[in-house]
């Protein structure tokens, strides 16, 4: 443990890679599992209107790092995070901070799709309607409508809008809960292997929307794909054993990485 | 493939047909059947208990779901009843009359008593009710048909041998004589007996019904519907979703598992003492009976609705919490709906429980005598148990099949209630 910290303090010096508009900023982020350790000192900017992606052997901590920036961790009882986290520069653990707002501006898509059980509309209808994003009808739907046209799933749905969204393939249900996510306007998308479940056919259509998604959003995607890493984001954050070990530019990470534990993982060497 | 070196020995093939392989497998398979054999065999004790229950119910009980009856000429005479004031007459006289003109050739005092006794005493409450029902029938002559009363209803219904010597029957020669003068005149019936679920209780088991015990065990049900629900429901959600772990939670849930096993007895004591002599509420009334029920279904309820909400997938309460849904969101539009198959299910399996509890309503006094059902929550009611208990208790030889057709129909309000559970469980859990 006592080495851990050291590593982990030795990468902290080296790693702070100060970005030019960084949306969130992760400074000395440690969390506890009880009194299991799961990450150390992680410091990692999230760059504006760009897809970061976090990459790493199971087990390594990146859910963890993942779901503090929305504190999806609250929910869970034995979980502690000590550091510092700020969206546009504001700490989002001050206890001043209003966790349902937080979670309205940085969404979260799942590993496994997860609709509600209810329409398609209501499903994307939900998020604008309990903050009243919509001021009538014809606002709610044009929400739901836009919202599903930017996740691509609309030409699919236009017909069935009505119908449970559990009944919709796994990729479409993956779109329906990007859609549901966009819904709200969110500044920031989370995303936790949000291609696990799907096939390649449906992994490449959220790929192209990921894509498409970075001109308004910040999107921080977990992926255990390198190639996908490679395909969609801008930089990539390599952690190992809870420990920040790289972040970097998505092509120097794979072509250059600095740090032998880097190299061996994107090449394939173990993880 | 052609590079495995050749000094490593591929393993040895088992021989998955000798004698042993066989005789292994074969003493497996003969454990599996005995399984199935074992199982097979508790099934059948159950169901074959089950039959024997039930069976000996109906067959005691099904001569009750019949009622003898006599058809009687009786002349409502207006100098013993005046349409004016109906509830008043003397209605008496006129059933004495009405069986005088049953028996036309009787004129001994002694055989007329006895003539009056194959009718039921609850005779002029019948007409009376008539009568009250419809004035104009006073100065008329009308038929009137009237249970007859229990030893001739059973010896109608072979219950009473008539073969057997005049001494060891309830009846004797001449009684009989007089009731077979009555069937060779055709004025003997035995109908359907719908009183036995629209009337209430009496003396005279044949004029004896369960309207009173099913009304008030409908208003107890109500009271304890009314209280455990949000109740129970409300605790289950501060438990599961609100409430800390930490020492105090660990009791108050060491509690409640307690209480569901606590015996039903103890809380009619402490109804009793609570509700009754501290709070001062009226004794026998539904309206305590529902309490004490509805601290015994309480704890039901708390359990299955913490076990509903558990089972709600994770990831739906990730979904909502994750677009930002506060904490009431998740429970009230995501959690709730989707445990409601099961809190409703397990609500109703609780009611049924406590529709059959018969010891703390009978410390709380819901086993009175009373001739109507109850007219409100706050007013003394029997139960539907507890009449089988009162009816169990009599010694009239009509209250015998009566008490186990009274089981029966409390078994079929039973069984109808997990039948609706079973149904809900089925239709609402689809939508999942
Ligand atoms: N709810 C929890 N309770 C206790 N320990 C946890 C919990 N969630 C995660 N951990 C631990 O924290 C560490 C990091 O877990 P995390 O889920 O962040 O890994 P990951 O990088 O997302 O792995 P994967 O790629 O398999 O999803 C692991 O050692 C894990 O066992
Ligand atoms: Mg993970």
């Amino acid at each position: 443990m006592n080495q851990m910290t050291e590593i982990a303090l030795e990468h902290a010096i080296t790693n702070v890679a100060p970005q030019v508009n960084a949306k969130m900023r992760g400074r000395d982020v440690n969390v506890f599992y009880g009194a299991k350790q799961a990450l150390f000192d992680v410091n990692l900017d999230i760059g504006e209107r760009q897809v970061t992606s976090l990459i790493g052997p199971s087990g390594c901590g990146k859910s963890t790092f993942l779901r503090c920036l929305n504190r999806m961790n609250d929910t869970i009882d034995i979980a502690r995070m000590v550091g510092d986290i700020t969206l546009d520069g504001q700490d989002i653990y001050d206890p001043k901070i209003d966790v349902v707002e937080l979670r309205a501006r940085v969404g979260m898509v799942f590993q496994k799709p997860n609709p509600f059980p209810k329409s398609i509309f209501e499903n994307v209808a939900y998020g604008p309607k309990i903050h009243g994003l919509a001021s009538n009808k014809t606002d709610l739907e044009e929400i739901v409508v836009t919202s599903l046209k930017k996740a691509s799933l609309f030409d699919e749905v236009k017909d069935r809008l009505h119908e449970p969204g559990t009944g919709l393939s796994g990729g479409q249900q993956q779109r329906l809960c990007i859609a549901r996510a966009i819904a709200v306007s969110p500044e920031v998308i989370l995303m936790d292997e949000p291609c696990s479940a799907l096939d390649p056919i449906a992994t490449a259509k959220i790929e192209e929307l990921i894509d498409e998604l970075r001109a308004n959003f910040t999107i921080v995607i977990v992926t255990h794909s390198m190639q996908q890493a490679a395909r969609v984001s801008q930089r990539t954050a390599f952690f190992h054993l809870g420990i920040l070990v790289e972040e970097g530019a998505t092509e120097q990470i794979f072509t250059a990485p600095s740090d032998k534990r880097t190299q061996d993982y994107v090449t394939g060497r173990f993880g | 493939m052609t590079d495995i070196s050749n000094n490593q020995t591929p393993p040895a093939a088992v021989d998955w047909a000798s004698g042993k392989a066989k005789a292994l497998r074969k003493k497996r398979y003969a454990a599996d059947r005995r399984l199935r054999y074992y199982g097979i065999a508790a099934i059948s004790t159950a169901v074959l208990l089950l039959g024997i229950l039930i069976g000996s119910l109906v067959s005691t009980g099904y001569l009750a779901f019949v009622q003898t009856h006599v058809t009687m000429e009786v002349a409502i005479d207006p100098e013993q009843v005046s349409a004016d004031d109906p509830a008043s007459g003397n209605y008496r006289a006129i059933v004495s009359d009405g069986v005088q003109r049953l028996f036309p050739d009787v004129e001994d005092g002694g055989a007329l008593r006895a003539a009056a006794g194959i009718i039921t005493n609850g005779a002029q409450v019948i007409l009376r009710n008539r009568v009250i029902a419809d004035r104009s029938l006073v100065g008329q002559t009308i038929r009137l048909q009237v249970p007859v009363s229990d030893p001739y209803d059973q010896l109608y219904k072979d219950v009473i041998d008539r073969d057997l010597p005049e001494n060891r029957r309830r009846l004797n020669d001449s009684q009989i004589a007089l009731f077979e003068t009555l069937e060779d005149r055709g004025l003997i019936e035995a109908k359907a007996n719908w009183g036995l679920i629209f009337s209430s209780d009496s003396r005279f088991p044949e004029l004896a019904g369960l309207a009173g015990a099913i009304v008030g065990s409908f208003y107890a049900l109500l009271v304890c519907f009314a209280i455990s629900f949000p109740i129970g429901i409300a605790a289950a959600i501060y438990l599961e979703e609100f409430a800390p772990k930490n020492r105090w939670t660990d009791l108050i849930e060491v509690n409640i598992n307690n209480l569901a096993a606590v015996p039903s007895i103890v809380f009619g004591l402490l109804g009793l003492a609570v509700f009754i002599q501290l709070f001062g509420l009226p004794r026998s009334a539904p309206l305590v009976g529902g309490l004490v029920l509805a601290l015994m279904t309480l704890p039901t309820i708390i359990i299955v609705t913490r076990n509903s909400l558990k089972a709600v997938p994770p990831s739906i309460r990730e979904a909502a919490l994750g677009i930002g849904a506060s904490r009431h969101e998740v429970i009230l539009h995501h959690l709730l709906p989707l445990a409601i198959p099961g809190i409703l299910t397990g609500t109703i399996i609780g009611l049924a429980q406590a529709l059959g509890e018969t010891a703390p309503l009978l410390l709380i006094g819901m086993n009175a005598f009373l001739t109507s059902p109850p007219g409100g929550i706050m007013e003394p009611a029997t139960a539907l148990p507890t009449q089988i208990f009162i009816w169990a208790d009599s010694p009239e030889r009509g209250f015998v099949s009566r008490t186990s057709a009274a089981i029966l129909v409390l078994l079929g309000f039973l069984i109808t209630m997990n039948a609706i559970a079973i149904y809900l469980r089925s239709r609402l859990e689809r939508r999942w």
